[in-house]
């Protein structure tokens, strides 16, 4: 963080802010939840709202919006790119049925189904 | 307030801290130095090698001579069956060996031993950039080989579902079980403080003109493994409370409904997934296989550059491979689960990533091959070692090649197969290069040479006895032959052609260990009568051979400053065949006394 | 030889060694509990039926730990500026709200767990509750770490600050970024656990 009074000064008059943006962005996350919308909508604007909230926490308090090093930036970048292939791809596994019977063959599943191996 | 140093700071750090009496604890155990540290994590896990490696030669027996009684120890092994191996018993060694030369041996060697030692000479760094941390890894991996051995003490005996502790056999499992996921918490705390540690000593503490581009290989070599060590361990620690949460406040994250066991189902919730553990698992264990070959590249590259007194071949290129290769080994994880009922594509995506990986590694030793062309060769015998290590990773990393490809995996998938692919390259591949490096790098921290004629005889036998040990397995894999059977796969008929390997490849571990004896006496009777050298007996360019032969506490008494790249070997014009990176231009050939 | 750039920052790297050590410490933390996201999204997605958070939990009570948590970051953040601008006092007073609003947090949380214990809502009822627990408690976990680097930091560490001041700012703003990150954490624990 730099150096002068004034500058920090600033910076508190913005702390401030992000400090109320905040808590609208908790009401409102919280209000959102009681909307009558698909879950899959329900996360998407669940999960936008905290990534948002987040964001403020990293760049204003962390003052990662300051860091100037780039041995930093590509740390963090990597870790993002590595948490997001953590965050998808065991899923992937999951959601990969072509190739794979939808159900087990003891499991009741009809013959002809199994037998075409059908898409999902 | 300024982040620049205040003139007080300033002056405070070129005064030097001042030499104040340190007590018996405070230097040789609780130790804040990191070559102290470095030689306690070498000793300690030296000792756990041989301890890994002895579980192995026992079960050698078993599977030399399944159903006779074991000699000597067999009193201690199984339970109602007098001197006979249990099959229990089996598996515990077979999951302990493996985990204690992975976790307690082999990386804490590499990594904390090596690296501790060497990186900051190498740089021209006084210490780590957090000493106390560093001496908290260190404890922290012993605490958690303590656990480890503990385990086999409990009822039930130590951890006996593989090193992979799938679940959900490892969540019914007995007790050693969590005591291996507790040890694993200590051992994965360790690596991440020391991870840490390492990268910010190599990005903060470079000595003036010791630019990125002018680092040993052997740093670069750490660098990338530890952004591996740190960026793919918390999930397998994730994963251990996890497991630990299953196993003692029975919930269900890796346990599928309806799983009946002996007597009846199971009380639990059910709704797990076992694939889940396999995903967390290896998404660790698969760059930890590179943090496993990495440090072996990076002293074979210090080898080879000092013993063809050449630079190396293409070092941007070593650079540029390592990190790219540092970076692949994040998403190919799931080649160890081709057999796991995952759709087609996302196999595909697997496979795909799994040949790519490989191009660097073949990258990286076609570059030391190259290396070695139009080089004065000198066969010492951390060259030897060196030498080695360059085919045996090849052949390990061949055979690697149909086991990343779906449809052979389909046939060799859990069977001996394996077993020789990766044991290429961490026995004759990484250990070799470990041996080369302890060889290359015992006269810095003693002041003396290990004696030569032990040295051969230790490298000659084990490069034979090791390749009967693990070229055999190709067949026996090739043949069907499964893994972690106790009985040596004696009950199955399309392996019975094969069985007379299983006593080939154990009389091969056992003539194996013998010839460590011959290394293990060498390291401790050298200490007090190896041949005593001066600061540089290889007459290298790195940093680390201009400090004193052992550093002192600060490792150099003037700052070094690098003028060079790291290999400046045979330069044209030059009044010696080696130009110190430390040594500054103009001045004579022998380094000044520092 | 003393060790360099413990509190100066390296010109070619642009840090110091305690903030690159601390965010790289937090890259492993996010891949942490990346790891028990991962846990979660693959849980719920597998599973038969996945319970609102509502069934279980108390979303005010969740709601009012976010706002405590959040709090605490902006006074941490504002014992950090104070000590920018030489306020020793002000310092003082923030760490301590940094301090004691977590502990308040704790005993909230504490008090959930208690109604779940007794509700018989335990880690092994039901993947939603395993998961529940185990990641709060994670959470739970680290904000004790939290609160005790910070008590220090307000308490006997706090001496450093007459004798060794750019020390003692580099340490509060290492503890600063760890604190930070225990709220983004939540930030994203609480909508994900209580409002999905």
């Amino acid at each position: 963080m730099s150096g002068s009074a004034e500058e920090v000064r600033k910076h508190i008059a913005t702390y401030k802010k992000i400090a109320a943006a905040l808590g609208v962005g908790t009401i409102v996350t919280v209000l959102a939840s009681y909307l009558d919308v698909s879950v899959a909508i329900g996360i998407t604007i669940a999960l936008v709202i905290a990534t948002t909230k987040a964001s403020l926490v990293a760049n204003y308090f962390m003052h990662l919006g300051e860091e100037r090093s780039q041995w930093l930036m590509v740390s963090l970048g990597l870790t993002a790119v590595f948490w997001l292939v953590l965050m998808l791809v065991p899923l992937l596994t999951f959601s990969d049925h072509i190739g794979v019977a939808k159900t087990l063959p003891n499991a009741n599943a009809n013959a002809h189904e199994m037998a075409e191996g059908e898409e999902h | 307030m300024e982040n620049v140093a205040t003139a007080e700071e300033i002056a405070h750090a070129e005064h030097g801290h001042e030499e104040h009496e340190l007590s018996f604890l405070q230097t040789y155990v609780f130790s804040q130095d990191h070559k102290v540290i470095g030689i306690q994590y070498a000793i300690t896990a030296m000792l756990f090698l041989l301890f890994g490696f002895t579980l192995m030669m026992i079960m050698r027996w078993q599977l030399a001579f399944p159903f006779r009684p074991v000699p000597v120890i067999g009193g201690l092994l199984g339970a109602n069956n007098a001197q006979l191996m249990a099959p229990e018993f089996y598996n515990s060694l077979g999951a302990m060996h493996g985990t204690i030369m992975v976790f307690l041996g082999v990386v804490p060697l590499a990594v904390g031993g090596f690296g501790n030692y060497v990186l900051p000479l190498q740089i021209g760094a006084p210490d780590m950039a957090f000493p106390r941390l560093n001496m908290a890894s260190y404890w922290s991996f012993f605490l958690g080989g303590i656990v480890m051995i503990a385990s086999f003490f409990v009822p039930g005996g130590a951890a006996n579902s593989g090193w992979t502790s799938y679940a959900p056999l490892s969540v019914i499992a007995t007790e050693g079980q969590t005591w291996w996921l507790v040890g694993m918490l200590f051992l994965i705390t360790s690596s991440l403080l020391g991870s840490v540690n390492f990268i910010v000593t190599t990005l903060q503490l470079r000595a003036p003109g010791m630019s990125f581009m002018r680092l040993p290989f052997f740093v670069w070599a750490q660098l990338v493994t530890s952004f591996l060590l740190l960026l793919a361990f918390p999930p397998l620690e994730a994963a251990g409370v996890l497991q630990i949460m299953d196993r003692v406040a029975d919930t269900s994250f890796f346990m599928p409904s309806g799983l009946v066991v002996g007597d009846g189902p199971l009380e639990i919730s059910g709704g797990g997934s076992p694939l889940l553990w396999q995903h967390l698992f290896w998404f660790l264990a698969h760059p930890e296989v590179y943090v496993l070959i990495l440090p072996a590249l990076g002293i074979v590259g210090e080898i080879v550059a000092n013993n063809t007194r050449k630079p190396l071949w293409g070092y941007r290129v070593l650079v540029a491979s390592l990190i790219f290769l540092g970076f692949m080994s994040f998403i190919v994880w799931a080649h160890h689960m081709f057999l796991t009922g995952m759709g087609t594509t996302i196999s595909t995506f697997f496979q795909t990533t799994t040949m790519i990986i490989s191009i660097p590694s073949v990258v990286i030793l076609s570059a030391f091959f190259l290396s070695l062309y139009g080089g004065s060769i000198r066969y010492n015998v951390p060259m030897l070692f060196a030498l080695a290590f360059l085919p045996m990773f090849g052949i390990g990393g061949l055979t690697g090649l149909p086991l990343g490809l779906t449809a052979p995996d389909l046939h060799l998938h859990d069977t001996y197969y394996v077993i020789g692919h990766f044991h290429y390259v961490v026995a004759p591949g990484t250990i070799f290069a470990l041996f080369g490096g302890i060889y290359y790098w015992y006269p810095k921290a003693t002041g003396r040479l290990m004696n030569d004629m032990l040295g051969r005889i230790h490298f000659w036998g084990s490069i034979i006895a090791i390749n009967c040990v693990f070229m055999p397995m190709f067949i026996t894999g090739l043949a069907g032959m499964n893994r972690r059977l106790y009985d040596g796969g004696l009950e199955y008929a399309h392996v019975q052609e094969v069985l007379e390997w299983n006593q080939f490849m154990s009389y091969g571990a056992w003539t194996l260990g013998f010839f460590q004896i011959f290394f293990i006496f060498n390291f401790f009777w050298s200490i007090r009568h190896g041949k005593k050298v001066g600061d540089n007996p290889w007459d290298a360019t790195t940093l680390e051979w201009q400090a004193p032969s052992p550093p002192p506490h600060g490792n150099f008494s003037t700052p070094p400053e690098a003028y060079r790249g790291p290999y400046e070997y045979s330069v044209p014009g030059a009044p010696s065949d080696f130009s110190m990176q430390g040594q500054a231009p103009g001045a004579n050939p022998e380094p000044a006394k520092v | 030889m003393e060790i360099p750039y413990t509190v100066a920052e390296r010109p070619d790297t642009g840090l110091n060694n305690v903030k690159l050590g601390i965010w790289l410490f937090l890259a492993s933390e996010v891949m942490l509990f990346g790891g028990l996201f991962s846990t979660y999204i693959l849980l719920r997605v597998g599973a038969v039926e996945w319970p609102l958070g509502a069934e279980f939990l108390n979303i005010p009570i969740g709601t009012v730990n976010t706002v405590i948590l959040i709090a605490s970051s902006v006074t941490m953040v504002m014992a950090y500026a104070s000590l920018k601008l030489g306020d020793f006092a002000k310092y003082k007073t923030y760490m301590l709200a940094t301090v004691l609003l977590p502990v308040l947090f704790l005993c909230i949380k504490g008090y959930e767990y208690y109604e779940k214990v007794s509700h018989d809502h335990l880690p092994s009822h039901s993947t939603f509750l395993a998961i529940y627990w185990t990641m709060t408690a994670l959470h739970g976990l680290h904000i004790i770490g939290g609160i005790v680097v910070n008590g220090y930091f307000w308490g006997p560490g706090s001496k450093m600050w007459h004798t060794k001041p750019a020390m003692f700012e580099n340490r509060v703003e290492a503890a600063g970024l760890y604190w930070h990150f225990v709220d983004l954490v939540w930030i994203f624990l609480f909508p994900v656990l209580y409002l999905l």
